[in-house]
């Protein structure tokens, strides 16, 4: 994840209550999404941005898992993000950042 | 059901080769959330 981008969600992590802030992913590829939703949910794993051992438990999700589109209006999701649901492996992209968290989840346990 | 973007804040964290920014943040707000940050990474 871009350092600035890390910096200000680490901003943004400290100002705001935790349960209400949530991370959507745009990433292309499901090794992409697993490392940024990785990133939010335990913290830079190359150890380089703000976000090193951060640990923040945000929720994350990718824009492109039902949970999102679900309550997306059809026409806004038409011509926001239609054409790159097609193109993309939703499926891969969801999976990938649903598991960190689902990790999340059973790390709080 | 709206309930999980709704009354949140929300970071749009998009890709320029993925879904970017404008178009998620598009996405969440018309969904009723609160969008606070807005990107569109690029990685070459």
């Amino acid at each position: 994840m871009d350092l600035g981008s890390q910096e200000k969600i680490k901003k943004l992590a400290d100002e705001h209550d935790r349960d209400k802030l949530l991370v959507v992913l745009g990433a292309p590829d499901a090794e992409a999404a697993e490392i940024a939703a990785e990133t939010i949910v335990f913290g830079d794993p190359t150890y380089a941005g703000a976000l090193a051992e951060a640990q923040l438990g945000l929720d994350v999700y990718h824009v492109l898992e039902d949970e999102i589109q679900s309550e997306v209006p059809d026409d806004v999701w038409e011509d926001q993000v239609g054409v790159m649901a097609d193109t993309l492996e939703a499926e891969d992209l969801a999976e990938a950042v649903r598991n960190m968290r689902t990790k999340e989840g059973n790390e709080e346990d | 059901m709206r309930e999980l973007l709704e009354g949140k804040k929300v970071v749009a964290l998009g890709e320029r080769d993925g879904v970017p920014g404008p178009a998620i943040e598009a996405c969440v707000e018309a969904a009723g959330g609160d969008v606070v940050l807005s990107a569109t990474e690029c990685f070459v």
